[in-house]
């Protein structure tokens, strides 16, 4: 039992953080220029085939720094050239701007490296167990993806509450028509805050593609919940969006782990559903089955009652 | 007959001409539906044309939510695929027990799922507009998606439910065999939904969803709570994606949980969009043109899911009224004499970029058949000629011809274009 609820804490710790590396840079967009990014999940792939393909000539270390970067440059001309055009039209056209390019940039993926998995394996110099616990080895390479994660967060934290650019982030987040009246290129910042995003979210790519899966699916396998995390967490708040990812991660991992329906729970209390009633499927229904819908159940339920999210100091 | 006509008959007796004027899309596109199948006789054209029909109700249905109410839902899928659950389980019902419902009358099933999945699932998203409704949407679609998966009793699991649409009675006698007493049935069932829309547009309901999309403070100062209205709307809107889903599986006689999930939703935003949502045909363009691409341009070459996403994100960016929206305004422009001096320049700036777009397409198809093709030293066949794409002279020349198409393009027929508009301004 305690096994269970140590590995199914420290795993959903380690999802967490993962999310939390893929919607950190959402959150900022998200708050700053009320752009859902719909791509963004898409970054977040770039970043794992480009490290990929770069780490089979350069090696792991360079693409770590390399494969982010190179993406940010992308997100750079993604927000100049194409969402600025569209940002005149209003919001949703540009909502569906990166709705469309999450597809192509979906299609160019299979088209560069094919529909089958990559074989992106974990760096040698990780490749040994950390530790072990209850006589079970942790590898090393999780804890460096939870060590990468908190550098990412202080990192972040520091840099937006402590110097003067992150002054002027925060302050293009609430009052955009005043920062741009005090002289600051408010289009400008956007761009280098749009690069930034999706700069964090191919980090993410990075490490997570080895942690989770490196295929073409994976954006959309992530995109959704990306969007969870940062309305949960609250519009343009990092550490909203910190617990908010902890939470799901948490929350998913355990809903797999101990694979629990509501008839354990009745059993303590001596009832059951009988197995004929249309409650019957609900109530015996495991927890593993559960587990997908958790986190939009949460999402509904957060706009419903707290639309601002957790952390959130305006609704958007 | 709309409500515009009844209202000018009100007002002033409505000669035969404006009758007329009002009349013949109608006619003329009952005209076309008709008269398709006497063309197009193979039962693949049926299966494509039943589908165009299922999208074109579909897709209207959507732009009631987005374009008349201004609300962006990302999880549409859910009442067409639930409403499509629904009369499949009437379907095998019938089948079952002989009930004597007739088949003619099974999408009203799906259309009566569709609003109750409206009603509770519009009660909680209607509230606010925007960007949360947005995402409401999106998480009830992934809820519903998903529990497909822990529904399987509901949803039939992977392998979805079948039915037979022989097995109901008729109520005019038809036997719904072939497919093309089927695409009939489509046809006369959308042209019902079709003008039902339309003339939903023209009821007070029509016009306070207007309001409420464009400034909901002021709506609710003339007296309607913009939340009831965009409620009514979306519970009406649901329906008719219902009524769209009963119609599927009539035409397919089979249904997957696909149906309610996040792809079918994001090609109806799609649809509705390369469209148009700001006039009424653009959604029923749109669902032609996507269906048919869906279903012919797969067949043509592996790259026509990029083609989508380019010719999607093509249209946000440069066509924001969507295709329909576009025709109009041009044609507009045409009768009004605006392009009288400059359309010399506008088929030039038009036929550089048209060159353009094929370098791309070859740029493309050549990528897709190095990368994907299991012998990419094969010959390949485009444009006639057939070449082989390892060479760099192929690429040359495509790449050439891009660059060259769009150097032309911005160094000459582009100031040529501003430079005839102005004097066109200038005489104005």
């Amino acid at each position: 039992m305690l096994e269970t609820i140590t590995f199914s804490l420290l795993n959903g710790l380690l999802y967490g953080m993962l999310l939390f590396m893929l919607s950190s840079g959402l959150t900022l967009i998200f708050g700053m220029m009320g752009v859902l990014n719909f791509a963004h999940a898409s970054f977040y792939m770039l970043g794992a085939y480009f490290a990929y393909t770069m780490g089979l000539y350069t090696g792991f270390w360079v693409a770590l720094f390399l494969a982010p970067v190179i993406v940010g440059l992308l997100g750079a001309v993604v927000e100049r050239y194409g969402l600025r055009q569209v940002h005149q039209h209003g919001h949703v056209p540009e909502l569906l701007f990166t709705f469309g390019l999450a597809y192509v940039i979906e299609e160019l993926v299979r088209l560069f490296w094919g529909n089958v998995p990559m074989n992106y394996r974990v760096p040698e110099a990780l490749d040994f167990p950390l530790f072990s616990l209850f006589g079970t080895n942790y590898p090393a390479f999780r804890v460096f993806v939870l060590v990468v994660a908190i550098a990412m967060f202080v990192g972040l934290y520091l840099l937006l509450k402590r110097t003067r650019a992150g002054l002027i982030i925060q302050a293009s987040l609430s009052r955009p028509d005043m920062v741009s009246a005090l002289g600051h290129n408010v289009p400008q910042v956007f761009m280098w805050v749009f690069a930034f995003g999706t700069g964090l979210a191919a980090l993410g790519g990075v490490v997570g593609g080895i942690q989770l899966v490196t295929e073409p699916g994976m954006a959309f396998m992530m995109g959704p919940i990306v969007f969870v995390v940062v309305v949960v967490g609250g519009l343009g708040s990092i550490q909203g969006a910190l617990i908010a990812s902890i939470l799901i991660g948490v929350l998913q991992t355990f809903a797999l782990s101990v694979d629990w329906s509501l008839a354990n729970v009745g059993i303590l209390f001596g009832y059951a559903v009988p197995p004929d009633s249309i409650f019957a499927t609900l109530w015996y229904m495991d927890s593993t089955r559960i587990a997908p819908i958790l986190p939009y159940l949460l999402l509904v339920l957060m706009l419903i009652f707290r639309p601002r999210g957790l952390m959130g100091k305006r609704e958007s | 007959m709309s409500a515009s006509q009844t209202k000018s008959a009100s007002s002033a007796r409505p000669s035969a001409g404006t009758l007329v004027q009002h009349t013949w899309p109608w006619l003329a596109a009952v005209a076309v539906a008709l008269v398709l199948p006497l063309i197009f006789t193979s039962s693949h054209a049926l299966t494509m044309m039943s589908h165009m029909g299922v999208m074109i109700i579909f897709a209207l249905s959507y732009n009631m939510l987005l374009g008349n109410t201004g609300l962006l839902s990302f999880g549409h899928a859910v009442y067409f695929g639930l409403g499509g659950y629904m009369a499949m389980h009437m379907l095998r019902y019938i089948e079952a027990t002989g009930f004597g419902m007739p088949l003619e009358l099974v999408p009203l099933v799906g259309a009566a799922g569709g609003l109750l999945f409206g009603l509770i699932f519009g009660s909680v998203s209607t509230r606010r507009a925007g960007v949360v409704f947005a995402m409401i949407s999106l998480g009830i679609g992934e809820m519903v998606s998903a529990s497909s998966l822990m529904f399987t009793g509901f949803f039939g699991g992977e392998a979805g439910l079948f039915g037979n649409r022989e097995a109901p009675t008729s109520l005019f006698g038809i036997d719904y065999g072939p497919g093309i007493a089927v695409y009939y049935l489509v046809v006369a069932w959308a042209l019902i939904a079709a003008v039902l829309i339309f003339m939903l547009r023209k009821t007070p309901l029509g016009w306070m969803a207007n309001a409420v999309r464009d400034n909901p403070e002021r709506a609710q100062f003339v007296g309607y709570n913009p939340v009831m209205v965009r409620f009514v709307q979306f519970v009406l809107s649901a329906t008719f994606a219902g009524l769209a889903g009963g119609l599927f599986i009539i035409a397919d006689e089979i249904i997957t949980d696909e149906t309610v999930g996040m792809i079918q939703s994001g090609i109806v935003l799609l649809s509705a969009y390369i469209g148009g949502i700001g006039v009424f045909i653009g959604p029923v363009i749109g669902a032609i043109l996507v269906v048919f691409l869906e279903s012919e341009l797969s067949s043509v070459t592996d790259a026509w899911l990029l083609y989508f996403g380019l010719l999607f994100v093509g249209v946000v960016m440069f066509a924001p009224q969507g295709l329909a929206g576009l025709g109009f305004q041009w044609f507009a422009a045409l009768r009004s004499g605006d392009w009288g001096g400059s359309m010399l320049a506008r088929g030039y700036a038009a036929g550089t970029l048209l060159v353009a777009l094929v370098g791309l397409v070859a740029v493309i198809e050549m990528a897709y058949h190095i990368f994907r093709h299991w012998n990419p030293q094969e010959p390949m066949t485009l444009f006639l000629v057939t070449f082989n794409a390892t060479n760099a002279l192929p690429w040359v020349l495509a790449f050439g011809v891009i660059a060259a198409a769009i150097a032309v393009y911005v160094v000459h027929a582009r100031p040529m274009l501003k430079q005839a508009a102005g004097r066109k301004e200038g005489q104005a």
